[in-house]
């Protein structure tokens, strides 16, 4: 983060006995796409509304590029949203859309024109001005209220899960469109979303909340190898985990003791905050577990519960002993790879670095 | 096949029983006769000619458009503010409908004894200012419901869209919510002008000397030979509150069909 830009300052919202937002405090860069990321319910939405000023904090303060703008309405606001359902206004054709907000801007009229013109060129729409709502498609809709926000020119765009009405393939492409808009236009952008692999794919950093609370806010590289939390490392791709104690502490390395996995030694890499007793969870990816054959050299032998082929991959659910669950494995499907079959006996094996110790809960 | 005759013989026969008698109206009316009796006895306007020429006929439908334009305007306009409210989560929302909407239920007569006895001992003289009171009384149900059926499934991110892009709270109504209610609006000024135009009883006990057209009307039936008056005036009313229903058809269709322009509800 280059510079705080946005600053939410230990902001709460209750909603009767719900507490939709509690306690949350967060810094944004100038520029920077952050995203807000949590299941429906989490809050997500709430903290974006009272960025935008459509909902007002019962706590807390809303700081933008210096400005205290806890308790100023919408319109008094430097910010723009493009909403869920995009409200694109069903009265007024495309040119008007994108120009409404213009008005209280009091510009000349050539300028007021120009930067509609360039607002449409922008979202590549430019001969679908005198279109009407209904008769753009839903990429097309969201565009418009891209563009109808952005010729406001504010200081932060917020983004209500934009592309969540969109099928797979379109989203995909909005995603792309989307990142690179924002990086002409250098606009902090506050995106939110509950699909966690658009908030890594799109992001600079992600939020990740749940229960009105921010669990972890970091770079998607750092949430997906250095989950904070137990609820971090289920919610962002998929993960195993197994109950374990800490036996040993040298300078370099935790030795973890587990009913299923046996004792291993994890390389310290900073984490400092375990002693010698202390339970943890040891949170390992699917893709990180090494298969072999039969029961050769490796540690932990299991035996293939179930397999879904995915072309580029193979997803294994291998039954071991003493675990709760079966754990997951996800393998490369590449020439020299073993063609696994349901029945066979594998051992589990891992690089040093794979597993992940968490605190229990 | 025989079932299939007798069906349809009655629904004529329904047809006839609905429309038969309004149609007597314009056919009498055209009879050069004081008499209504058949067989009709030939044909004339000068029912229309002498109903054009009657004063008090004048007068009392000036009175009638007047309490109409002023009742429409003003259940219309304190409508759509009860809907507006009434549109969104409220506590106690089934109540306030419920409330707003009980002059529905109480017959005519009792709001009309219940005004009269309110509009004497407040003083207000019997005159079109209480009979407009009384009709914008017992048009406001009618605003509400329309405009409540236009306001509801009104996507609310509209009116937040409006505000997010600077307008203030007065600019979104007039630019975002006034038009796209439009339609509701103009249906709810016909429909609660016709309810004014049409009434007779709150007019009665309160109009005084300012007779409406419907009292005029009444008054009229003593003498028999206005009765052919009476005729024309009724033949005409017919023809124009049909052109003014088809007229409020054709805007409920254009607002309907505006309505494949409102967003998919989210």
């Amino acid at each position: 983060m280059a510079e705080e830009f946005v600053r939410i300052e230990n902001v709460s919202k209750r909603f009767g006995e719900t507490r939709a937002v509690d306690d949350v405090t967060l810094g944004i860069g100038r520029g920077e796409f952050f995203s807000l990321l949590g299941p429906s319910g989490c809050g997500k939405t709430t903290l974006l509304r009272m960025i935008g000023g459509f909902t007002f904090p019962d706590d807390g303060r809303v700081v933008l590029d210096g400005e205290d703008v806890t308790s100023l309405p919408p319109n008094k606001r430097p910010t723009n949203m493009v909403f869920q359902s995009y409200a694109i206004f069903p009265h007024l054709d495309v040119r008007d859309n994108i120009a409404y907000g213009l008005r209280t801007e009091n510009l000349p009229a050539t300028e007021r024109d120009a930067r509609v013109d360039e607002a449409l060129a922008m979202i590549r729409l430019a001969g679908y001005g005198a279109r009407r709502a209904q008769e753009l498609s839903g990429g097309e809709r969201q565009r418009v209220a891209l563009a109808r926000a952005l010729v406001k020119r504010p200081k932060v765009l917020l983004l209500d899960e934009p592309l969540g009405a969109l099928d797979k393939r379109l989203r995909e492409t909005m995603q792309i469109e989307l990142r690179q808009l924002q990086r002409a236009v250098r606009i902090s952008f506050i995106f939110v979303t509950h699909d966690q692999e658009e908030a890594l794919s799109m992001s600079d950093r992600v939020a990740v909340m749940e229960k009105g609370r921010v669990l972890q806010c970091a770079d998607p590289k750092t949430l997906y190898e250095q989950p904070a939390s137990r609820a971090v490392a289920s919610f962002i791709g998929s993960m195993n985990f197994f109950d374990g104690r800490v036996s040993a502490i040298t300078p370099r390395t935790i030795t973890v003791q587990t009913a299923s996995l046996g004792t291993f030694d994890v390389p310290k890499n900073g984490m400092t905050n375990f002693a010698s007793g202390d339970p943890v969870v040891v949170a390992i990816r699917p893709e990180k577990f090494l298969l072999a054959e039969g029961s050769a050299l490796s540690n932990v032998p299991g035996r293939i519960l179930a397999l879904s082929y995915l072309g580029d991959r193979s997803q294994l659910q291998i039954a071991i002993a003493n675990a709760p669950a079966p754990v997951l494995a996800s393998v490369p499907n590449t020439e020299s790879q073993k063609n696994f079959r349901v029945g066979d006996a594998v051992t589990l094996s891992w690089p040093q670095d794979a597993p992940i110790l968490l605190p229990p809960g | 096949m025989a079932g299939g005759r007798g069906l349809a013989f009655y629904a004529l026969a329904y047809l006839a029983f609905l429309y038969v008698p309004v149609l007597l109206l314009p056919l009498f009316s055209f009879n050069d006769s004081l008499f209504i009796a058949f067989p009709l006895s030939g044909f004339t306007t000068k029912w229309y000619a002498q109903m054009a020429e009657d004063e008090d006929m004048r007068a009392a439908l000036w009175n009638t458009l007047k309490v109409g334009a002023v009742a429409s305007l003003v259940s219309t306009s304190l409508g759509l503010l009860a809907a507006k409210a009434l549109a969104r989560p409220l506590r106690g929302r089934a109540a306030l409908l419920g409330f707003a909407n009980l002059p529905l239920l109480i017959p005519d007569i009792v709001l009309g004894i219940a005004l009269l006895i309110l509009v004497s001992s407040v003083s207000i003289p019997l005159s079109l200012v209480s009979v407009a009171i009384g009709h914008i009384l017992i048009c406001l149900p009618f605003a509400i419901a329309v405009l409540l059926s236009r306001l509801e499934g009104f996507d609310a991110s509209l009116e937040e869209a409006s505000r997010d892009l600077g307008e203030n709270a007065w600019m979104t109504f007039w630019r975002v919510t006034f038009p796209l209610v439009l339609p509701g609006i103009a249906a709810s000024l016909l429909l609660t002008f016709i309810v004014s135009f049409d009434d007779f009883l709150i007019a009665f006990f309160l109009c005084g000397t300012d007779t409406t057209l419907p009292v005029y009307i009444w008054g009229e039936l003593r003498f028999p030979y206005k009765l052919p008056n009476v005729l024309a005036l009724g033949a005409t009313i017919l023809i124009v509150s049909g052109v003014m229903i088809a007229f409020a058809e054709w805007i409920r269709r254009l607002g309907a069909s505006s309505d494949a322009n409102l967003p998919l509800g989210a």
